[in-house]
């Protein structure tokens, strides 16, 4: 194997939703967004494509970001109260969201309390040469921007004190400041918020209390409104005030209104609202929060309020922050915003506010990939086209507003070709769906979603329509958004899926046993689904299932919209979780495997062709000793119990002296055995190992089984306990399908010494490659498999890979890793690896991510390490559980219940984000700082720069 | 050819099912569990069977854990048959041309009476008079342990090889992680180790007297441990746990192999100190040789793990489906499955005659307790 091959481990992009996300910032100018999270990342959307990561150096959450508009640089403030200023920066030719400053507000000098300087709000000036910070403490600093140096000129609660009349001061401190900002029109005057309800209208330059508004209610947020004649406040009591600012009346009572929407009965507080003017009439009132306590406290709510239209968005997660897109032209007379954009701890939600209606914008990213939790994954690699375009057309007949061309957030260009070779990654989840993403690019962009529940009777059905009965009252409720971490019904979770691109077919298997074949096709269709109970236990006497039951299917028609419909429910008995699946639409033949053995099924017969269970064989003994197993720790644990009360037993009845010699002795060992540390112990895997019937991989394979002369279609199933069964099968030509039903006959059976669970089963052809998929010769899609030289298997268990010639099985080479290395493989891939410099020239390799979170590449069929790479943490078992391989070398992981790490192992094939952003900088700290030649552009003021980021996809 | 019919009957007859192979030849016949006769007789039958009157043969059988065991007196004889469940397999070599290394040396011969072997036993003074034959020698016995590598290792360090291969007893032991010290360039270092935690009494780690609580463990099976954590190396040690091979620094300093200044240093490595364990069973007083050999072999890593193979083509066959008739919503009623034809081949030679040990052990130990019969399945290797 050459080492051109292989590049560098690069984890490459990060696809889906940030995790835990914390803050939002906007900046209208060069249309991005950013989002802060909870684990300190500052990440970086404009369009679609568009995307820039940075992290600080310290994981503490990120509680604000705002961006200095139209400069490309973004301060965060982060849980620890340090303030940092980011700016995007192009190096070795990859942009990169580069730290360049930080900040910590020293505390006052003789006050030790920390929480007094800790900030609580940030204001930036619009000209971005100042920032203002609001503390809990009630001071307001200000820095002078972009060195982040704190001027002299705070201003503390005792001088705002002497121009507040006697009767509101009532001896009590103003408290925290809660909101600064700043006058639309007059740059110089800022609006300061405590939270005791008190807002001052303060001019920086003359130091000097402009207007007083005394506010009696506890402030949560201002607003002002574009003309700067008046702003509003939000108060805690779920009510918000409209004030009228005006230069002849310095103090103000009362408010011009004062509304609480939700009232009269108590309202949780409205942490923040906006208000924006329009050309058409009434202004826009958008608040997050102020929901009446007792009945819908627990909602997650964001109020639009035009005239006499009034949606409530009612989301299933909590509204981090949301602002407005609309218009900042200072000559435009009007906010009139265009759309609406909410972070959401789960998801982003944007709303059209132009549209009638206030309609969803579906995102051309940024998908919640765990709407409903992520149970499987499975990746399609060079889509051929026409499979993809149904999948879209599909797609597209789903949701029809599937086009991302009014997308608001547009800023920064893609400069990345539309990327040839199509991929898709199918996304299994609890709830029984299946999403089809387009995993082409550096967007994972969502394409189809496949339910398999309305195929089932399911107790859902009916908690919907009621519901939906109970929504028609006051407050108006909306349902947005996709996350739904409820599941109906956890039977409906999809455990395996299998896919055979070129006929368009799909088999998807579930927890409770059951397996269904899809069609895609491109007409509405209204048929009955065809139900084939498969039992796995035959006459096993004995033997009861205690698990749960199977899902009933749906009697009668069912409507199926275009797209993959159900043709066959195949359900196997007892309806445990299906462990293995795998489809050979040549053949029309689907296998698949439970913890209780495996079957395999004609689907075009509708009939099974044979099945596996635990008796007809000596190594698959696993659910018998299972129940066995079960019963002697039951028996085991009720001894341990007996034993305790005994022996508590006797040491409150004897009472000798040489007992208390006893007791002592007792007291010690137990002592002893709680401090005893960590031990493991050491004992081969034995036979009856419970779980070890379980089947962890199928495959079909046209190949030499029985002798070396006459090849034909066979079937691989390997178990827990290191068996792998191998069946020769007799199928009919395609003409006589409907005559002719298929054999099956028991070939070999291999016991692995080692008895280590069987990962993969793959066979290799003559020269030693992986045999095509199914249609890919006969459809001039790939090169025929070398039938003449002698095909192999290789059995990669979670200790060692072994190839064996056939048909004898006789070994041919091995690794033994868990040998050598001590770590246990996890996932295993035969990828191809393309050279860099002739695309004719590719290898096979063996990828094989292991328990310890670590890359091995192996040669095939040789089994010669060739690499390592670390890449995920040991620790993230989730993470390493949700690897999946693409067959050119890439693969992703969930690094969060909500987003799939990219990575390439291949030199040729990466996937990275390639954008432009252009921004204009008054002061280039980094380019002053790192190059010298850079001085000459900073001398020059203002200077335009371009920063690049690669988007390759060789 | 129906195995539920098959298999009471076995049971109910005290038959005892003997396959005897010589060459390349099978024999079967019965013989009455109840009443086996006397060893000469069974040994001129096996003659008559084979038609080999004025050959001199040496018998084997394959007992239940897969060892090939000597037959030359009435006892191992009858202990043979007991033991037979159902099938007694029975190897037959020229006593010219025998393969002493398959098993033990012949030490006792099948002249032997039971009344000459009691005589000697009883007597204690007897083998001041006959040759001496009570006494075993180390092949006729199965390693369990050994230290190895003693002439290369440091005095303080021991190399201890546990031969789990075709053992029921566990492995019996539990390492944790620890510190120790260790001598550096920048002078003493805490560093962190492996240690063993605990035993299980009468576990083979524990019966060999060769590691002990608190021994740091420095390498499994060549590969040093250092840097790998408690997790990998429990893994490391099981994936070797058919031939574990232990570095470790023991706790105990005092019972360290001492090292002849002299010669005797060979500079290859060598087994030094092999503890062995009786492999007698209970019945008899003769020691049974058991196969021992490759154990000895330095390389025989690729044999002791070869995996099982079974060819089932013949033997196992699929009813197909008749017809399609799962139809909607129709569970199927009765499902084709995979039934096991083992017929019971006469004597056609399944038995391949190169029969490793290793093999037949795993399968042995496959059927062990299950009491399925193995008739008709063909292992090959």
């Amino acid at each position: 194997m050459c080492d051109f091959l292989f590049s560098s481990f690069t984890q490459t992009v990060e696809h889906g939703f940030p995790n835990q996300p914390s803050a939002l910032a906007y900046d209208p100018k060069l249309q991005l967004m950013a989002i802060g999270t909870k684990s300190g990342a500052i990440k970086i959307y404009g369009a679609p494509g568009v995307e820039m990561t940075g992290l600080h150096k310290d994981t503490a959450a990120v509680t604000q970001i705002h961006f200095l508009y139209g400069q490309g640089r973004i301060l965060s403030l982060l849980d620890d109260n340090t303030i940092h200023l980011w700016e995007i920066v192009q190096r070795e030719n990859r942009s990169h969201l580069v730290e360049v400053h930080s900040f910590n507000l020293p505390g006052r000098p003789g006050i030790e309390s920390t929480s007094a300087t800790r900030v609580t709000v940030m204001l930036l000036k619009l000209s971005c040469d100042l920032l203002a910070l609001g503390t809990e403490g009630g001071g307001v600093h200000f820095l002078e921007l972009p060195t982040l140096t704190l001027l002299n000129k705070s201003l503390f609660q005792d001088e705002i004190m002497q121009s507040i009349p006697e009767e509101y001061k009532c001896g009590k401190s103003l408290g925290p400041v809660e909101s600064l900002q700043q006058h639309p029109q007059d740059s110089d005057k800022i609006l300061i918020g405590y939270s005791r309800g008190l807002v001052v209208l303060w001019d920086l330059n003359s130091r000097h209390v402009d207007n007083l508004f005394l506010g009696k209610q506890q402030l949560e947020s201002l607003v002002w409104e574009r003309s700067g004649n008046s702003f509003v406040s939000s108060h805690s009591d779920g009510g918000y005030m409209v004030w009228a600012v005006s230069s002849s009346n310095p103090c103000t009572h009362d408010p011009i209104s004062s509304t609480i929407p939700y009232g009269p009965f108590p309202c949780k507080a409205v942490n923040k609202i906006l208000w924006r003017t329009t050309e058409s009439g009434s202004p826009l009132v958008l608040f997050s929060g102020g929901m009446p306590r007792a009945s819908y406290g627990d909602r997650h709510c964001l109020t639009i309020l035009q005239d006499s239209s009034h949606v409530t968005l009612d989301f299933t997660s909590r509204v981090i922050d949301f602002f407005t897109i609309h218009c900042t032209d200072k000559d435009k007379e009007f906010d009139d915003p265009s759309a609406l954009v909410v972070l959401l701890e789960e998801e982003l939600v944007v709303i059209d506010l132009q549209m009638a209606g206030w309609p969803t914008v579906p995102a051309p990213y940024l998908a919640p990939l765990h709407s409903s939790a992520i149970t499987c994954s499975c990746h399609i690699s060079n889509v051929p086209p026409k499979l993809w375009e149904r999948v879209i057309s599909a797609g597209q007949q789903q949701c029809p507003l599937q086009n991302y061309e009014n997308w608001p957030l547009c800023g920064g260009k893609n400069l990345a070709a539309d990327p040839k070779p199509k991929e898709l990654l199918l996304t299994g989840h609890e709830d029984g769906t299946v999403r089809f993403w387009d995993a082409s690019g550096v967007s994972l962009k969502p394409l189809y979603k496949l339910s398999t529940a309305n195929i089932f009777q399911t107790d859902g059905d009916h908690n919907d329509s009621l519901t939906q009965a109970g929504e028609e009252e006051w407050p108006p409720f909306r349902k947005v958004g996709c996350f739904d971490p409820y599941s109906d019904d956890p039977r409906l979770a999809i455990q395996k899926i299998s896919v055979c691109k070129y006929s368009g077919k799909l088999v998807v298997a579930g927890t409770a046993g059951q397996v269904i074949v899809l069609v895609l096709s491109d007409e509405k269709s209204d048929h009955m689904i065809d139900v084939a109970t498969v039992d796995l236990l035959q006459d096993r006497e004995g033997f009861t299932w205690k698990g749960h039951d199977r899902l009933p299917p749906k009697s009668g028609s069912v409507v199926f919209a275009p797209g993959f419909q159900p043709v066959v429910l195949v359900q196997c008995m007892p309806p445990a979780a299906v462990t293995a699946v795998t489809l050979h639409a040549e053949w029309n033949l689907i296998a698949f495997g439970t913890s209780h053995g495996f079957g395999l099924f004609d689907y075009h017969r509708r009939s099974p062709v044979c099945t596996l269970h635990p008796n007809d064989s000596l190594a698959m003994e696993g659910p018998l000793s299972r129940v066995k197993s079960l019963k002697k720790s039951l028996r085991q644990s009720f001894r341990r119990i007996r034993k305790s009360r005994v022996s508590g037993k006797k040491r409150v009845v004897v009472n000798s002296p040489t007992s208390k010699v006893q007791e002592a002795n007792a007291q010690l060992a137990e002592h002893d055995a709680e401090v005893t540390p960590v031990q493991r112990r050491i004992e081969p895997r034995s036979a009856d190992d419970s779980l070890s019937g379980v089947v962890r991989c199928l495959c079909f394979a046209d190949t030499f089984l029985r002798d070396g002369t006459h090849h034909g279609p066979t079937m691989w199933a390997g178990t827990n306990s290191g068996s792998v069964y191998a069946y020769a099968l007799d199928v009919p030509s395609q003409e006589k399908f409907s005559e002719q039903s298929v054999e099956a006959l028991l070939g070999k059976e291999i016991q692995l010494m080692h008895r280590a669970p069987v990962v993969s089963i793959a066979v290799l052809d003559g020269r030693g490659n992986p045999l095509p998929e199914p249609y890919e010769v006969s459809r001039d899609l790939a090169k025929a498999p070398d039938m003449q030289g002698s095909h192999s298997v290789l059995i990669v268990s979670e200790e060692q890979f072994k190839v064996f010639m056939l048909p004898k099985v006789s070994a041919k080479t091995k690794f033994k890793l868990t040998a050598h290395e001590g770590c246990r493989v996890r996932k295993v891939a035969l990828s191809n690896f393309t050279s860099v410099s002739s695309e004719e020239y590719s290898e096979n390799a063996l990828v094989c991510l292991t328990n310890l979170g670590d890359i091995h590449v192996f040669s095939v069929p040789a089994l010669r390490p060739q690499v390592r790479y670390d890449c995920i943490r040991k620790e993230d078992i989730s993470g390493i559980a949700s690897c999946v391989f693409t067959k050119t070398g890439q693969g992703f992981y969930l690094i969060s219940p909500s987003e799939y790490e990219r990575f390439s192992l291949s030199a040729r094939v990466i996937t990275e984000p390639l954008c432009r952003v252009d921004v204009e900088r008054p002061h280039d700290l980094s380019a002053h700082r790192k190059k010298s030649h850079f001085k000459l552009y900073y001398k020059k003021k203002l200077h335009t720069m371009t920063v690049f980021t690669v988007f390759l996809i060789k | 050819m129906n195995k539920n019919h098959r298999v009471p009957s076995n049971r109910t007859l005290s038959a005892v099912e003997v396959k005897s192979k010589f060459g390349a030849e099978f024999r079967r016949f019965s013989l009455d569990r109840s009443k086996p006769g006397r060893f000469d007789e069974f040994y001129g039958l096996l003659q008559h069977v084979h038609r080999i009157p004025n050959v001199d043969l040496l018998v084997g059988y394959a007992d239940v854990h897969g060892d090939l065991l000597p037959i030359n007196n009435d006892d191992n004889y009858h202990k043979a048959i007991s033991m037979a469940a159902p099938l007694l397999r029975l190897f037959l070599q020229r006593k010219e041309e025998a393969d002493y290394s398959a098993f033990g040396t012949d030490t006792v011969t099948r002249k032997k009476t039971p009344a000459a072997l009691a005589a000697v036993l009883l007597r204690p003074d007897a083998n001041k008079k006959k040759p001496p034959i009570i006494i075993s020698l180390p092949k006729d016995f199965r390693p369990v342990s050994s230290i190895i590598d003693v002439d290369i290792l440091p005095e303080t360090h021991r190399r201890v090889r546990l031969y789990k291969h075709g053992q029921e007893k566990p492995l019996g032991f539990y390492i944790r992680d620890g510190s120790s010290v260790r001598v550096t360039p920048q002078g003493l270092e805490k560093v962190p180790g492996i240690f063993i935690s605990r035993m299980v009494p009468g576990g083979l780690a524990d019966s060999t007297g060769l590691l002990a609580v608190n021994d740091e463990v420095l390498e499994v099976n060549g590969i040093e441990v250092s840097g790998k954590s408690l997790d990998q190396v429990t893994d490391m040690m099981i994936a070797n746990s058919h031939n574990l091979i232990i570095t470790v620094k023991p706790a105990n300093q005092r019972n360290n192999v001492v090292r002849s200044s002299g010669g005797g240093s060979s500079g290859r490595s060598t087994d030094s100190n092999t503890s062995f364990y009786g492999y007698s069973t209970p019945g008899s007083m003769v020691m049974t040789p058991s196969h021992i050999i490759q154990n000895y072999e330095p390389d025989e890593e690729s044999e002791e793990e070869e995996d099982l193979v079974i060819e089932a083509d013949r033997g196992a066959k699929l009813f197909p489906q008749a017809g399609a008739r799962a139809t909607a919503s129709t569970s199927m009623p009765a499902l084709p499955r995979y039934e096991p034809h083992l017929d019971l081949r006469p004597s056609n030679g399944t038995m391949a005659s190169s029969v490793s040990v290793g093999s037949l052990n795993a399968c042995d130990r496959g059927l062990e307790g299950r009491n399925l019969e193995e008739e008709g399945t063909v292992i090959t290797l």
